[in-house]
């Protein structure tokens, strides 16, 4: 089950056709060896999320997966008391004994506060789950305070919750991080993790990684499209540099068009598919041109 | 390399000595990252340079910044110079903190000057912040023009009529009764609500007569800058230029493009480096767009060296009929931050006395300040 070597996760994240590089590979070992978080920054598209699914599949363990967002707060991580229900069950038992004596108050309270009650939102569930994948996503969208309260649960694994006890992952799982740097995250927080930079793979590995995710494209037009895109990322005048989310999505879409060579007419078409802003858009047509003409 | 030293001085020594090196180079290393570090690279093969090097990267760095000192010292450190990468090149997407908008000399050198320029360039670019930038020459004012993304200003807020929910605050009675009639009477979650906030509108006024010539460029990137910033934060700015007549720029402000939204403004203004006929311009604009509904309760901002070749005396009405109908009235003249500067031309004469604010604006740092006044009215 546990991995013995960074090859051996390389290896076994190559089967869920996520290819990475060695130091990633050898980050994920750690990781996984130390029961440490992975904080994974990087451009948007580089496969930080699918790290973790990767991950996930790879160890056959299940991802729970929190998206993070500005606002977000402890009663939408950890875990709510679903109260219609613990009403619903007030009035079942008011049906069922008509007037209660002293002594059943007490227990009629007790029975409110049951783990059937409780909704376990995704930090929990991964507690109670574990052996899991945690992945918490998009970590600088949320607040400050959040952070902070991510920091506790990711020292000791473990929720109070007041009226429940605490409860404590059996084993620690699997957390993953991933940060697009909108905002720079507090250096607590990052001390708990190992620290990954994922950049854009090069030439041949990019190409790689179109053929295993994208079978269907032909590897001629796989390294044509690949060879646009690594070109296009070289320029710093794009807003957005295209991602090997979009080359996957470009690859895929001028493949749906049915050509198997690329030329300036589908690559045209088929543009919206790889990058996303009306200027870019412009740069990228000018570009098109001129790298297709050679 | 590590192995033969290993043997003398223990590997955990040297491990740590690698941490205390790197921390002098200006890597926050603190102690339990030294701790993690030491735990990941026993986990690893300690022979394995390569493992070290990850591991070291991965516990002892933080940011992408960290990442290329800890190469250059790892280089330094463990002289090991085969079958490590190179430094890597600085990723676009930089954090505010450590932004240099000048990225184009970084990254591509070595690593060695690659410390020295960033330091060098940190040092040009506070330099540049603080210059005149009607004194700057085209390449500097093109490096400056990058740098105004820099600034983030805020909107200006004013409270609303309405109440909107909050986490605490008043009692929001209503609400709580009717979420608990809704559960038949039960008691139910506590509601609070609080005075809702809003943007308040900004106005910029831009004079971009000949007198301030040097400065319309700047001044134009200033009000783009506040125009797309401000819009994300839900807030309206609408500029105007005011010369021998008022231009209504705000369609051409609101272009993403930096570059794009100046020339569309080019394209609009007709009277570039004219004449200034401040007091008239001030009254079609109050006639027209201010007194109907634009300046009312708004941040109006009028950027001007108050050289009035019309007469001062109705420069002075107008403004006070700003005055009486904005929330704030913001006055910038390039000229007031420099030495030896004293309010003498017979226009700032004649505004001073109604104007909330009088303030510098031949910097990008008195632009920030800019920023800051604006959002605080």
């Amino acid at each position: 089950m546990e991995p013995e070597s960074a090859s051996d996760v390389a290896a076994r994240l190559a089967t869920t056709g996520y290819l990475c590089d060695g130091d990633l590979a050898t980050v994920t070992f750690l990781a996984l060896r130390m029961q440490r978080p992975l904080l994974l920054e990087g451009e948007p598209g580089t496969g930080k999320t699918a790290l973790a699914e990767a991950i996930a599949e790879s160890l056959e363990l299940p991802l729970v997966r929190l998206q993070c967002y500005e606002g977000i707060d402890a009663t939408q991580a950890l875990y709510d008391w679903d109260f219609p229900r613990q009403i619903l069950h007030l009035r079942a038992m008011e049906a069922v004994a008509g007037g209660a004596s002293e002594g059943t108050v007490e227990e009629a309270e007790k029975s409110l506060y049951d783990e059937r009650f409780l909704l376990a939102r995704p930090v929990l569930a991964a507690l109670q789950q574990s052996p899991a994948v945690l992945l918490v996503d998009e970590v600088d969208r949320a607040d400050d305070e959040f952070e902070a309260f991510l920091l506790e649960v990711l020292s000791t694994y473990q929720v109070s919750i007041p009226e429940l006890g605490t409860v404590k992952a059996t084993t620690p799982p699997v957390v993953v991080l991933t940060s697009n740097r909108t905002r720079e995250l507090h250096d607590a927080l990052k001390r708990r993790c190992l620290y990954h930079w994922i950049d854009h793979p090069g030439l041949d590995r990019e190409v790689e990684i179109v053929r295993s995710r994208a079978p269907e494209v032909s590897a001629e037009l796989a390294r044509q499209v690949v060879e646009v895109v690594q070109q296009l990322r070289a320029r710093d005048d794009l807003a957005k540099p295209p991602g090997v989310a979009e080359t996957l999505d470009w690859a895929r879409a001028i493949n749906h068009l049915g050509t198997a060579q690329l030329d300036l007419a589908t690559a045209a078409a088929t543009l919206g598919a790889l990058v996303k802003y009306r200027e870019d858009g412009e740069k990228v047509r000018h570009a098109l041109d001129q790298m297709l003409r050679a | 390399m590590t192995a033969s030293v290993a043997e003398v001085r223990g590997g955990d020594e040297i491990l740590l000595a690698f941490a205390r090196a790197l921390r002098a180079a200006g890597v926050p290393v603190t102690q339990d990252r030294a701790q993690g570090f030491l735990a990941a690279a026993s986990v690893l093969d300690v022979a394995d340079e390569r493992g070290t090097w990850v591991a070291g990267r991965s516990t002892l760095c933080g940011s992408p910044d960290d990442l290329d000192r800890f190469d250059a010292v790892f280089e330094a450190f463990f002289n090991a110079r085969d079958g490590l990468p190179r430094a890597r090149q600085v990723p676009s997407v930089t954090p505010s903190q450590s932004q240099l908008p000048e990225t184009d000399a970084i990254g591509e050198g070595g690593v060695e000057d690659d410390l020295e320029s960033i330091h060098a360039r940190a040092a040009e670019t506070e330099v540049l912040r603080h210059r005149d930038v009607g004194s700057l020459s085209a390449s500097e004012k093109q490096r400056l023009a990058g740098m105004f993304a820099t600034l983030h200003p805020r909107p200006p807020l004013r409270r609303t009529a309405r109440h909107q929910r909050w986490h605490r605050g008043q009692l929001d009675a209503s609400r709580t009764l009717r979420s608990s009639l809704r559960q038949m009477g039960e008691p139910t979650r506590i509601s609070w609500r609080r005075r809702g906030r809003k943007p308040r509108r900004v106005v910029l006024l831009v004079d971009v007569s000949g007198s301030m010539s040097d400065y319309a460029d700047s001044l134009l990137r200033l009000a783009h800058r506040l125009t797309v910033a401000l819009r994300v934060q839900g807030g309206v700015v609408e500029t105007f230029t005011v010369g021998t007549r008022l231009t209504h720029l705000t369609r051409a402000m609101r272009l993403r493009d930096p570059e794009r939204a100046l020339v569309a403004a080019g394209e609009t203004v007709p009277d570039w480096s004219g004449g200034t006929r401040l007091g008239e311009t001030l009254r079609i604009f109050s006639d027209r767009w201010g007194q109907r509904g634009m300046a009312r309760g708004s941040v109006v901002v009028v950027f001007s060296d108050g050289w009035e070749r019309g007469d001062p005396a109705l420069l002075a009405e107008q403004v006070q009929r700003l005055h009486r109908v904005a929330h704030r009235v913001v006055w910038v003249n390039p000229h007031r931050g420099k030495a030896g500067y004293e309010a003498v031309q017979q226009g700032v004469l004649a505004v001073l006395p109604h104007v909330d604010d009088f303030v510098a604006g031949h910097s990008l740092a008195t632009y920030a300040e800019l920023t800051e006044v604006i959002s605080r009215a």
